[in-house]
């Protein structure tokens, strides 16, 4: 018997299609920005060919059946008997977009729910045309969706007197390969309520030839009494959901509900009128009705397969669309994170260090067993080392190029600036530099808003361009940069830049600053993330998009990140996120003050120099001829006692800035696993986590972004000595 | 695992499966029982010994039914254990399967 893990392979089908997809539409973008090559239109074509074909293969019917036509379009233009144009183009661009969220269905498993009838039939109309310019054998594939229903109904017509649910089941052949039987979910459902009738439908075993043991050809119509909900019901067969047409009829439902459910029944509706008549699900007389309506309205008798697999659930009540919508979402937020790709390579490195683990804990165990103190110090030295070693490589696993990214891009630019009449030009830099899986996915977000911010309020027009004597076109760029132990993601334009003036004035004006208060262009940047700035007015009269930029800086440091503009008027403006490479484990500097150990980032540590016990008045000090400003971590957090010996001080670097912190003593070193800080820490600002001690004491990891701006609040606001934790 | 025994009984060949009749099962027992289906003019099958049943066991029994009827042969099937008939009864396929549920006791004869 041959059992295929179904799930990772419909897994490993979405990712290729969506690897697929993205090579589509940069051919597709390349057509437009640099014209028609063969080549190109080739790559188009294969992408949709090898879609369909993989999607053939999981029967996924409504997958197959639309990128058909797509397909068969490209056909005609790789042949030469269609020409590519503008129009052209932006439709396939919408026909990928579509295929597109097919696949997220299939990844979140309602591939039986069509993602949006609507459209679906407006693309194929649209393709169709194309078509119907030269020969057609297409128009089958259009025909059931020419009358695409509201998925919510109105309820209207009046209800059937049974009172009893009615439940019509469908089985795909392969349940039984996927080692479901349909008894166990009868009887399942045996236990919610009673099945008052059942009838087996065997309409679609095959002729002896084509019958195939394990394939399941049975379909079942109940009668089913049931106080349960719903959800209830349908959470039986929820293990089955891909696998069936499931249609749930509630107790006095509608007549139009039935006329629907006979229409979308592969069976006829003569054999269904039977079937529900025997069973009491409608009385004679309901049954004329429906049928007469039935004839009433003739409909196409679409395909079997089709029909099984493009169904979709009946349409549920609003509320409870709405729920299963955001389950869906979260689902699909459960679904980003199940493969990751890895380079075989890295996981061969990872493989022989744990063998080579895995023997250096074997010469421990001997050392230790021979009472061997030298050696077994020297052997868990060895340990540690490696230890380390597969941290980095285990890490190095979950690293992806930021490419992942900035792929999405070109579109996004492309479609912006034809909504916006803008001509920009997107440039990418650095769409290699790698980090973490997680960021890639929580990053996109952000990104796409400040994106969209530059595009909309950054880059003028192109007269406006002209008339300030710039290059009519205007240019993104999105570039990103490893800088000590933190990726740099940078997205700037060559826009107007942001207006000091009026951040001012608005500023004031929502009071975030004091009339008096003098401030560096990088503090008044820095306004435009605060929440008083967000949607409305934004910097420039256009309207924003919904999310503030202070929702782009609440995204970035729940990525322990920061972000920050740049920005030169007329000129343009840069918008830089700073991230640490990984959120999981850091390399620390351990320091104590007093009784409590604290942990800085080591990637961020400069150096350590003894602190002068005359220095440190002004909280700045002269270090080799520059002014550092520095604070004490005993202040800071209140910390009691006097420092026993002399003072270190530990020059801390983030991006541009240094400054330094006072601490009593230097320990060194320490591998930190991240731990989060509770909810009751989680405003707390110079804190980015907490972590387990050697000896299991918790100590707290600084957040130095924070410490240094602290230090320069410090150093700057007041020459005279100032209190604890002022800034 | 599935075992077939024969027995030949006046003009009836009867046939007498016991263990399961499943999807494990199912396409080499279908095989068994086309052959012997063809080979006789009329067949008799004993579920006494069904002790595991489900849905392929059903379509089992729905196509040699079918496959019978074509042939225009009588098959009958006769003893249906107690997972046989909770299937059957289950699915409401006593009637179109249309063989005696309840066995008369002479029946019990051909059967091992």
């Amino acid at each position: 018997m041959l059992i295929v893990n179904l799930d990772s392979a419909r897994g490993a089908l979405v990712q290729e299609g969506r690897e697929l997809l993205a090579a589509m539409e940069e051919a597709l973008l390349a057509i437009e920005t640099e014209g028609y090559t063969e080549e190109r239109v080739n790559a188009i074509f294969r992408a949709a060919h090898t879609i369909k074909g993989s999607a053939g293969l999981f029967g996924l019917e409504s997958l197959v059946n639309f990128t058909h036509v797509a397909e068969s379009l490209l056909d005609r233009v790789r042949t030469g008997e269609l020409f590519v144009e503008g129009a052209m183009l932006s439709l396939l661009l919408t026909c990928g977009d579509y295929i597109g969220s097919l696949l997220s269905a299939v990844e979140i498993g309602t591939e039986a729910q069509e993602p949006d009838e609507a459209l679906r039939a407006w693309l194929l109309t649209q393709l169709q045309e194309y078509l119907d310019g030269t020969a057609s054998d297409t128009a089958q594939e259009v025909a059931p969706f020419d009358e695409p229903y509201a998925r919510v109904d109105v309820l209207q017509g009046e209800p059937v007197s049974s009172d009893l649910w009615h439940l019509s089941w469908r089985l795909s052949p392969e349940v039984l390969r996927n080692g479901m039987d349909p008894l166990s979910f009868l009887r399942y459902l045996g236990k919610l309520g009673r099945i008052v009738y059942l009838h087996t439908i065997t309409d679609r075993l095959p002729a002896l030839g084509d019958f195939e043991a394990e394939a399941c050809y049975l379909g079942f119509e109940l009668e089913f009494e049931s106080n349960a909900s719903r959800q209830e019901i349908e959470s039986v067969f929820e293990f089955v959901l891909e696998d069936c047409l499931l249609r749930i009829l509630p107790p006095h439902s509608q007549i139009e509900e039935y006329l629907r459910l006979i229409r979308e029944l592969p069976e006829s509706p003569q054999r269904l009128g039977e079937i529900l008549l025997q069973s009491g699900a409608l009385t004679p007389n309901e049954l004329d009705q429906v049928l007469t309506r039935q004839h009433a309205e003739p409909q196409p008798a679409p395909p079997l397969g089709t029909l099984l697999l493009e169904s979709q659930l009946v349409p549920q009540p609003v509320v409870a669309a709405a729920l299963s919508k955001q389950k869906q979402v979260e689902d699909k937020r459960n679904h980003e994170q199940v493969f990751i790709k890895v380079e075989v390579g890295k996981l061969d490195q990872l493989i022989n260090l744990v063998g080579e683990l895995v023997i250096a804990g074997a010469a421990t165990n001997l050392h230790a067993l021979r009472r061997d103190m030298d050696m077994v110090e020297e052997a868990a030295q060895a340990m540690s080392v490696l230890v380390e070693s597969i941290r980095d490589a285990s890490l190095s696993l979950r690293m992806v190029a930021i490419g992942e990214v900035f792929q999405r891009f070109p579109r996004v630019v492309r479609d912006i600036s034809k909504e916006l009449g803008k001509d920009i030009q997107l440039l990418v830099t650095g769409a290699d530099t790698e980090l973490d899986k997680s960021m890639v996915e929580r990053l996109a977000d952000p990104l796409m808003h400040i994106v969209r911010n530059a595009m909309d309020h950054g880059i003028e027009t192109a007269e406006e361009r002209l008339a300030s004597g710039k290059v009519a076109s205007g240019s993104l760029r999105l570039n990103a940069y490893h800088e000590s132990g933190s990726i740099v993601i940078e997205v700037s334009d060559d826009g107007r830049g942001l207006d000091r003036q009026r951040i001012l004035d608005k500023a004031l004006q929502r009071g975030l600053v004091q009339p008096d208060q003098s401030l560096s262009d990088a503090e008044v940047y820095r306004l435009i993330f605060e929440p008083g700035f967000s949607t409305a007015e934004q910097v420039t009269n256009l309207s924003g998009r919904g999310v503030g930029m202070d929702v782009v800086r609440r995204n970035i440091e729940l990525l322990r990140g920061e972000v920050e503009v740049l920005s030169e008027f007329g000129r343009g403006a840069t918008v830089r996120i700073r991230l640490p490479l990984t959120l999981a484990i850091i390399d620390g500097f351990q320091v104590m003050v007093g009784d409590e150990h604290f942990v800085l980032p080591l990637e961020q540590v400069i150096e350590c120099v003894d602190l002068p016990p005359q220095e440190g008045r002004h909280h700045l000090i002269n270090l080799r001829g520059e002014p550092l400003p520095f604070l004490r971590l005993r202040e800071l957090f209140n910390i009691g006692g006097r420092a026993s010996g002399r003072e270190s001080l530990v020059v801390l670097q983030h991006g541009n800035s240094r400054a330094g912190v006072v601490v009593d003593q230097l320990v060194g070193e320490f591998q930190a696993v991240i731990k989060p800080l509770g909810m009751l820490f989680q405003k707390s600002r110079g804190l980015s986590g907490s972590t387990i001690l050697g000896d299991g004491r918790v100590a707290l990891i600084l957040d130095v972004a924070n410490l240094l701006q602290r230090a320069s609040a410090l150093s700057v606001g007041t020459p005279v000595r100032v209190s604890a934790g002022g800034a | 695992m599935a075992v077939i025994v024969q027995r030949e009984e006046d003009a009836s060949h009867c046939l007498g499966i016991t263990g399961e009749l499943n999807i494990y099962s199912a396409a080499t027992v279908l095989q068994e029982l086309l052959q012997a289906l063809e080979a006789h003019r009329q067949l008799e099958i004993g579920l006494a010994g069904v002790d595991d049943f489900d849905t392929a066991g059903v379509q089992l029994l729905l196509m040699l039914k079918r496959e019978a009827a074509r042939q225009d042969k009588p098959l009958t099937f006769v003893q249906h254990s107690a997972a046989v008939r909770e299937v059957l009864d289950l699915l409401n396929l006593v009637a179109e399967l249309g063989d005696p549920m309840v066995i008369p006791l002479e029946d019990g004869e051909c059967l091992s």
